[in-house]
């Protein structure tokens, strides 16, 4: 068995076809002088604009309009004529049309791959497919014809680039295979819009799987079975029909509105921890981001990101969800994650110590720098703050005097920003136990069942002799759940959960009973919690 | 040869669209049309050098313009750049 990253749901079960990489060598090719090069050049140019509308007609008839989408922008990239001048400039020095093409396109790649914008930064893959597309042309030679391949394949390829993964018919393929890219690629955005089960970054897949062979491919594990017994494919077989069933029973769910039979309106929200996530919350039917966890953003690196590079992160994900609220948590991080620019101490007791909103109080520098980053993307969008680990309300009126210090200082900077609502995580039983006064000072509440549980139980789930204790249901984490609803609803403001108990079936009956207002999970599971809610 | 400041105002800056709408209006001048952003002088017939300039919303950029219908160029792109490409 291989393994990779599962990056798009479903089970596929077909024949391996492996998409080589075309041979796009150039170096034997013989400059037959500038006239001839440039009409070369023109040729392809001309046929790769007529393929690309080709591509684009025939996906507006399917389902690809994000493919579509970006099609079209690869025609009006090739039409800049100074593009093409560039080209034809290197020609008259004597580069063959070959040359000519990669080095402007390289030149492209390298600049759009340096700037701080990540949507820019995506445009990088598009001039290199362009790229390759025109050396394909140039050269003659061409991939697999992967519009061609034959009912139940599976498709294996270094990568997928947009133009190859918009020649995918749905009906002939199974499954993809990628050796490289993680679940934000462009693979795996696409492979989930068409709803193919997809296995990327799997090591060696070109190489140690041979044409014709038969796979089983699990999306959700990344797993790929090279010619599985009998007993394997039926009981895949078997998998992939009672997906398909649930999934299309959970299908009828994207676009309704997350309403109770009695006519309660509730929402339905994502959980995300990289802007890039964002995405996946709207192409699972989210109507808005509960939490977007920033803690990722400080880890793995060896000084704390500036406030631009935060800017970027949180203005990003405000774009992509427009009108849609987008709830942003402030650090929360203590002495038991190691990030070692931060100088946190190591403590005896982490989890009680120095951390979260405690310790972004104590480190202003460091919280202003994301509150500034926070207020001035929320002119992008709807952005709400909210404070992590709350325990008592000076720390809400801390926070928000620093809130208030950090507007002062844009405006008189003469920035674009704008004034956020700022909630708070009940995550604790103090701050459950004083909801009613903390809802005095919070624009909204969001209770986090995860730590709120192991609070309340006094009980570290990781540690098995006593991990049976940790369990949102029992009587006083539900009712400390309860209160927290309760108060939200006599102060009037929203109240939300972001925990993995909102996502329960079990327990989403009793949060809809007392009045939470909105459901924020993992994005794979916001149809699931909406059927859920829909059916109450 | 005439030129104007701008500060640009709709939310995303030149990304594609915008840049697509400004490049194709540009296109139709026969003078030359340069985009100073920092210290890149870009090509205003250019969708490629604009998108990989990162103009931003808050950007402060001087269009140039020079020779044959300069001074409607610029007014166009005035036109454009002020009312933020339609765009909020």
């Amino acid at each position: 068995m291989l393994k990779g990253i599962g990056a798009s749901g479903g089970y596929g079960i077909g024949d391996a076809v492996i998409i080589e990489d075309a041979n796009l060598d150039y170096s034997g090719v013989r400059y037959l002088g500038a006239e001839s090069e440039k009409a070369r050049l023109q040729n392809a140019v001309d046929e790769f604009i007529k393929e690309t509308e080709k591509m684009i007609e025939s996906l507006k008839v399917g389902t690809g309009e994000k493919e579509s989408e970006i099609l079209e922008g690869h025609l009006t990239m090739l039409n800049d004529p100074f593009m093409l001048s560039q080209m034809n400039d290197l020609i008259d020095t004597g580069s063959v049309a070959e040359a000519a093409a990669d080095t402007v396109c390289r030149m492209f790649i390298d600049m759009f791959s340096g700037v701080d914008d990540e949507m820019m930064r995506q445009r990088a893959s598009d001039v290199k497919d362009i790229k390759d597309s025109l050396l394909e042309l140039l050269l003659g030679v061409k991939k697999t014809d992967i519009s061609a391949v034959k009912k139940g394949s599976i498709l294996i390829a270094k990568d997928f680039t947009p133009s190859m993964t918009s020649q995918i018919n749905k009906e002939n393929v199974s499954a993809i295979i990628t050796e490289v890219g993680g679940v934000t690629s462009h693979s795996a955005i696409l492979a989930r819009a068409m709803g193919l089960p997809a296995a990327l970054s799997v090591k060696g897949a070109t190489e140690s799987i041979k044409n014709g062979d038969k796979l089983i491919v699990d999306g959700f594990r990344g797993e790929v079975i090279v010619n599985p017994e009998r007993e394997a494919i039926s009981e895949y077989e078997k998998k992939q029909e009672a997906y398909i069933k649930e999934k299309e029973s959970l299908n009828v769910y994207f676009n309704k509105p997350t309403v109770t039979k009695s006519g309660e309106k509730k929402y339905v929200y994502g959980n995300i921890g990289k802007a890039s996530d964002a995405e996946s919350v709207l192409q699972n039917g989210g109507e808005g981001i509960g939490l977007f966890r920033t803690e990722f953003l400080f880890m793995d690196r060896t000084t704390a990101p500036t406030e631009q590079e935060q800017f970027e992160a949180y203005s990003t994900v405000a774009k992509i969800m427009g009108e849609k609220e987008v709830i942003i948590r402030t650090l929360d991080i203590g002495g038991d994650k190691a990030i070692d620019y931060l100088s946190i101490e190591k403590e005896e007791n982490p989890f009680l110590g120095h951390r979260a909103i405690r310790y972004c109080l104590d480190n202003k520098p460091l919280f202003k720098t994301q509150l500034r980053a926070l207020l001035r993307a929320a002119a992008f969008g709807n952005i709400k703050i909210m404070l992590p680990l709350v325990t008592e309300v000076e720390e809400i009126r801390a926070a928000k005097e620093i809130i208030a210090e950090c507007e002062a200082e844009l405006k008189a900077e003469g920035l674009q920003y704008k004034s956020v609502p700022v909630g708070i995580m009940v995550e604790t039983p103090s701050a459950a136990i004083i909801s009613d006064i903390l809802a005095k000072e919070a624009a909204f509440f969001s209770i986090g069942t995860n730590d709120l549980t192991g609070y309340t139980m006094a009980v570290d789930r990781g540690n098995a002799k006593v991990a049976h204790l940790y369990d949102a249901f029992k009587p006083s984490v539900l009712r400390a759940i309860e209160m927290t609803i309760r108060n939200a609803k006599a102060a009037g403001i929203p109240v939300g959960m972001c925990g993995e108990a909102a996502a329960n079936p079990r327990l989403i009956p009793m949060l809809v009973e007392w009045g939470l207002d909105e459901f924020s999970v993992t994005p794979s599971a916001i149809l699931q919690t909406r059927k859920t809610i829909c059916e109450l | 040869m005439v030129s104007k400041d701008f500060i640009v105002k709709n939310k995303m800056g030149f990304h594609m669209r915008p840049a697509q709408v400004f490049v194709n209006a540009m296109a139709k001048y026969p003078c030359d049309i340069t985009i100073k952003f920092g210290d890149k002088d870009i090509n205003a017939k250019s969708i490629m050098m604009i998108m990989a300039a990162c103009i931003k919303c808050g950007s402060e950029i001087t269009v140039i313009a020079s020779g044959e219908k300069e001074t409607e160029a610029l007014s166009e792109a005035a036109e454009m750049i002020e009312s933020g490409f339609g765009e909020e």
